[in-house]
């Protein structure tokens, strides 16, 4: 192993770590995320470093064809956070705040509807309604 | 010694390249509010992204190698600013807030001007 080929296989080494510990930081940013855009951002920003992780397993095999995934993969992640962005805006802000984090993870479990049961007094319903214009 | 110095360029290129993208994810979990927090996404990150590709195309030596490494390069230029415009534009149109000691806002009676 040459002087050189160990300057970078060193570099290479050194990169990956402080990228991989970028990459939790972000990943840290989309759980906590406290609205949308926030977690787009971060997606946004991950792609970024998943481009640099390939650049540096191309350095690390030699293969250069490694490069043009890089820019597809930023092709493809261009055009989502444009989609993303169009969401958000046809969306609306309909955000709600959320007291803490548990409740993210199981926001996505459908409560039982109760409403019709608890907010209408009893002989009031659309069926009673009906009944009453007969 | 010439390739001790490409090597130097290159290690150099990748260890930047790294600590931009390390700062880039710090200052995404630091920063107060979303418009601030795209700062440090899409400048530092792009030149993270940015700087780690070149030093691909350093580090292959050939020519056709490190066209393709500088297209990509100026793609992701060209492309980030855009992307985060259109998302910033988005949430403040929806209206996020911005952070509570925010200076200046200055899209604010955007809708009345146009």
């Amino acid at each position: 192993m040459t002087t050189a080929e160990m300057i970078v296989s060193y570099a290479v080494w050194l990169a990956l770590v402080v990228l991989c510990v970028s990459f939790l930081l972000t990943v840290w940013r989309v759980i906590r995320g406290p609205t949308l855009p926030d977690r787009v951002v971060a997606l946004d920003m991950l792609t970024g470093i998943v481009i640099g992780f390939i650049a540096l397993i191309a350095i690390r095999t030699g293969f250069s064809l490694y490069i043009d995934i890089a820019i597809s993969l930023g092709l493809v992640g261009f055009l989502a956070t444009v989609a993303f962005a169009r969401f958000i805006l046809s969306r609306g802000g309909r955000e709600t705040p959320r007291p803490d984090m548990m409740k993210t993870f199981t926001a996505s479990v459908p409560e039982p509807r109760r409403k019709s049961a608890t907010r209408r007094p009893p002989g009031t319903g659309p069926a009673v309604r009906r009944k009453a214009k007969k | 010694m010439m390739d001790i110095l490409l090597a130097t360029i290159t290690a150099l290129l990748m260890l930047g390249g790294a600590g931009f993208a390390l700062v880039a994810a710090i200052g995404l979990n630091r920063l107060p509010d979303l418009y601030t927090r795209m700062h440090a996404a899409s400048k530092a990150g792009t030149v993270g992204s940015g700087l780690l590709l070149l030093a691909v195309g350093v580090h292959a030596g050939d020519l056709p190698t490190f066209a393709r490494a500088l297209a990509g390069f100026f793609f992701f230029v060209l492309t980030a600013p855009i992307s985060a415009h259109l998302l910033a534009m988005a949430a403040h149109k929806i209206g996020y807030p911005l952070y509570a000691e925010s200076v200046r806002d200055e899209m604010k009676d955007y809708d009345k001007r146009i």
